[in-house]
């Protein structure tokens, strides 16, 4: 029966007209289709000013060509490899230490026996990731404040004394991986949580009766278990590991010029090249270097996803 | 035996997570915990989770003039509402055409799609576009249109549309439905779960907006909550550094510049924070809608 109405309404819909069926589609998809065409792909043409030198008055077409003068200046200017350093250092620092610190909540979740409690326990632990990075920069400025700062009193305490925090690079490297798993260390473990509960328990009931502890347990078989996830998560955050987190690295170091040497990062110096030095050429060069080297790493890093399970991966 | 081992592990592990997650709320109290302080405490003592001497100075102060704090509420309201709204109307009205497979040309548009997705043309270009060609700048607009789509979403719902069975589709049809009438009386109701999800990620997404009014908006009477706040820090840390080179040392006294601070972080961030916690399974949801593949 089922099948005859199916079959029929293919008749009807070639009778009714293929082609009033496909100008309705594309009269639905028309508008966003025109959205993706002016934000997203009219800017990839703008990259043109890169090869310029963009002139307010004269105009994307009226500025004059100077070649590739734009992207030689960045790539032979020191501020590029401390630019890059940052952005690759900073986001390798970020990945192992999410990847470790949710793996572990997960694991330590996974062997909770209370629903509820690991319930209330995720919502405190994704919390974080629901506030702007404006909040954070307060909740980092209220420890952190030399002069009133929770940190500071602890060291005075201790007897040995505050530290100058928004002068001091060497110790940003730290903070910074400490707000950013902070902030995304709930929403992760829930991910490798799923994982966990997805795990088939008949797998180490025979290991539980020939007398393997929870340690061992969680590292031959847990582990091994949802490895691919893990893998995966990180491959895919290796993927973006040339985009700089701006709200992170602008807004939780209060853009303080003496932290630049370790903070700057390409999003941070491509967003000051343009608003404050107006150099929106330059400013299009970099972001474009940016965009091609982000574009290969997530393909070759999708392509990686892809050899360690055929399922996963973007395209 | 083994019960009774296990209910201590439980106890020591359930305690562990719980001093953990207190360490992550803490930070948040003690922003509460500062703007109900006493501005001279902190003078003295610093900042303290807990208030010694309990006092709303700094909410007066703060609220002394809140037509500042109420328009940017105004405006964030409004661009979050009706950009969550838009952007979940109009990721419905692609995904939905694009989750037809006998639809005519679905691969050019899922290839645009994944395209805008690995590659673009950067701030630069961008804010040329929205503020020479488009002149979004200084519009509630900026903070609604270049933020409209995103690839992610459509293919989550494209997934959800795909799954839906395709004969109600084809049932409707033989009773000459058109296809948008099939879309709003039909696909929309059977999708609320993925169109609450994204309409929560979206909507927190929205409301904490500031970046678009760093790049775009110079007039104050237009720039988002968050951006509102930002400004916040900088504008008491000048006040403050007036005070500090010795202007006048009355003013200093008579502007809680530390608890005022916190005070407009709590008043701005405090009323959102407990509506985010009912979120959280929509979020959770959202993770777990893979299949983006195109």
């Amino acid at each position: 029966m089922k099948e005859a109405i199916i079959k029929k309404s293919g008749k009807i819909r070639r009778r009714g007209g293929k082609l009033a069926y496909q100008g309705e589609l594309w009269g639905m998809a028309a508008l966003p289709v025109l959205w993706f065409i002016i934000f997203s792909y009219l800017p990839m043409f703008g990259i043109t000013i890169a090869f310029k030198n963009y002139n307010y008055r004269k105009g994307i077409f009226g500025s004059e060509w100077v070649g590739l003068k734009n992207f030689e200046f960045f790539l032979k200017s020191n501020d590029m490899l401390i630019v890059v350093r940052n952005t690759i250092l900073m986001n390798a620092l970020f990945i192992a230490s999410l990847t470790i610190c949710a793996l572990l909540v997960a694991i330590f979740m996974y062997n909770i026996r209370s629903r509820k409690l690991v319930k209330a326990l995720q919502t405190s632990y994704i919390t974080p990731n629901f506030v702007s990075y404006v909040m954070v920069a307060y909740v980092v400025y209220a420890v952190l404040n030399p002069q009133y700062g929770i940190a500071n009193q602890l060291l005075n305490k201790l007897g040995i004394g505050g530290v100058d925090w928004y002068s001091q690079p060497k110790y940003w490297p730290i903070i910074l991986t400490i707000v950013h798993v902070w902030k995304a260390v709930g929403m992760r473990s829930v991910m490798y949580y799923a994982a966990l509960m997805g795990v088939d328990e008949t797998l180490f009931e025979a290991a539980e009766i020939d007398g393997a502890n929870k340690v061992q347990i969680t590292y031959h078989i847990l582990i091994p278990e949802i490895l691919s996830i893990i893998v995966i998560m990180a491959i895919m955050d290796i993927g973006g590991i040339f985009r700089g987190d701006f709200g992170l690295f602008y807004l939780v170091t209060q853009d303080s010029p003496l932290l630049y040497s370790v903070t700057d990062v390409v999003d941070t110096y491509v967003y000051r090249t343009l608003m404050e030095s107006n150099n929106v050429s330059l400013s299009t060069a970099i972001g474009f270097i940016q965009s091609v080297v982000g574009c290969i790493m997530v393909l070759v890093t999708n392509f990686a996803s892809k050899k360690i399970d055929g399922d996963l991966g973007l395209i | 035996m083994i019960k009774k081992r296990i209910s201590i592990g439980q106890i020591v592990l359930g305690i562990i997570m719980v001093l953990l997650a207190c360490a992550v709320i803490i930070p948040f109290l003690l922003i509460l915990g500062v703007s109900f302080s006493n501005e001279q405490d902190i003078m003295l003592n610093g900042y303290k989770l807990i208030p010694e001497h309990f006092d709303l100075t700094a909410y007066k102060y703060v609220l002394q003039n809140p037509r500042d704090i109420l328009q940017a509420y105004k405006i964030t309201i409004i661009f979050t509402i009706m950009g969550t709204f838009l952007t979940v109307f109009f990721t419905a009205l692609i995904a939905y055409p694009i989750s037809r497979r006998d639809m005519v040309g679905r691969n050019i548009i899922s290839y645009m799609l994944l395209i805008s997705m690995l590659f673009s043309g950067g701030l630069a270009p961008t804010y040329i576009l929205n503020t020479r060609f488009l002149h979004l700048n200084n519009t509630i607009w900026i903070y609604i249109i270049p933020s409209l789509l995103s690839p992610w979403y459509i293919f989550m719902m494209r997934t959800f549309f795909s799954q839906l069975p395709d004969s109600i589709v084809e049932a409707a049809t033989i009773d000459g439905a058109s296809q948008i009438r099939i879309f709003y009386k039909i696909i929309i109701p059977l999708s609320k779960p993925v169109i609450a999800t994204i309409a929560v990620m979206t909507f927190v997404g929205k409301w904490n907006l500031w970046y678009e009014s760093l790049l775009y908006i110079d007039d104050y009477t237009k720039v988002s909550l968050q951006y509102f706040l930002q400004r916040m820090m900088k504008n008491i840390a000048l006040i403050k550094e007036m005070n500090d080179m010795g202007m006048s040392m009355s003013t200093a006294i008579t502007i809680p510049s530390e608890t005022a601070r916190m005070a407009m972080a709590i008043l701005v961030a405090g009323p959102i924070l407990f509506v985010f916690p009912f979120f959280q399974k929509y979020f959770v949801k959202g993770l777990t809608v893979g299949g983006v593949k195109g």
